[in-house]
């Protein structure tokens, strides 16, 4: 499944669009970056709370194609930025970890 | 090839900038990508050790046909215990950088695990060098 259909199905709110058309692996979902560092795989998702720089950072390292926001979180300007210079995918759920993995798990497992 | 890289003190926002330098350039020579991503886990740990644990350093990286060794140095409080520092879990991370989702002491287990030599020379009250060599053949 691309990262558009599931921007769609997940009803997700895009706000940087990168990636569209890359196919989607799997999805790790950690708040501890470094776990997400030794333990994420290139080409999956990461769904998350944190909303600063690193995660950008750590996504890119990582060749993460597009990060799930949860809970309405609000990325800080210079992750946005340093999305858009990297081509990170950034979108947002309003729904919490729990919701976002569920449904995720079903379109992708 | 020999690449150098300041580490700000308290600089989180800047950091991650060395690991995503020398992860282009590692492309670039065409170094193989399993090698690429445990060379950037490991130099991307211990930056961030660097800014979170102590008040900044310098980086040094050099790449030849057989391996990378890179060099992070930094001047702050140093390791009092190093077998401890090493195990999974231990932390001496404060609020702020827990906040961010740093200090689950996974950063050190990481860069064992993904290095194929770590050496970690440490003075307490003086600072902290940790030499990582990842092997390409
Ligand atoms: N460069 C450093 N300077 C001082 N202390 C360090 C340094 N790197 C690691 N440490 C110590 O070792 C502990 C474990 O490090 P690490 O495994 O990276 O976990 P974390 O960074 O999540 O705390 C740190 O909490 C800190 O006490
Ligand atoms: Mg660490």
């Amino acid at each position: 499944m691309t990262v558009k259909e599931i921007i769609e199905k997940l009803d997700l709110q895009c706000l940087n669009e990168a990636n569209l058309d890359t196919e989607v692996t799997g999805a790790y979902a950690s708040d501890l970056l470094s776990d997400v560092m030794g333990n994420a795989r290139s080409g999956q998702m990461w769904i998350t709370m944190q909303t600063h720089k690193n995660v950008t950072a750590i996504a890119s390292l990582k060749d993460i194609p597009a990060v799930i926001i949860v809970k309405n979180g609000v990325p800080d300007e210079d992750m946005l930025e340093h999305a858009k210079d990297e081509d990170i995918c950034i979108l947002v759920s309003k729904e919490a970890t729990f919701e976002v993995c569920g449904k995720l798990w079903e379109l992708i497992k | 090839m020999h690449y150098t890289f300041d580490i700000e003190r308290g600089n989180f926002t800047d950091a991650g900038q060395a690991s995503s330098s020398v992860k282009r350039t590692l492309k670039q020579l065409g170094v193989d990508p399993a090698n690429i991503k445990r060379t950037v886990v490991a130099l991307f740990e211990a930056e961030i050790n660097a800014v979170a644990h102590a008040y900044g350093g310098k980086i040094d990286v050099d790449i030849d046909g057989e391996k990378i060794v890179m060099v992070v140095a930094d001047e702050g409080p140093g390791i009092p215990n190093l077998d401890l520092a090493m195990q999974e879990g231990w932390s001496t991370a404060s609020a702020k950088v827990r906040e961010m989702g740093y200090g689950a002491g996974m950063g050190l287990p990481n860069i064992k695990k993904n290095t194929d030599d770590l050496k970690i020379d440490t003075k307490v009250g003086v600072g902290t060098t940790v030499t990582m060599t990842v092997y390409l053949t």
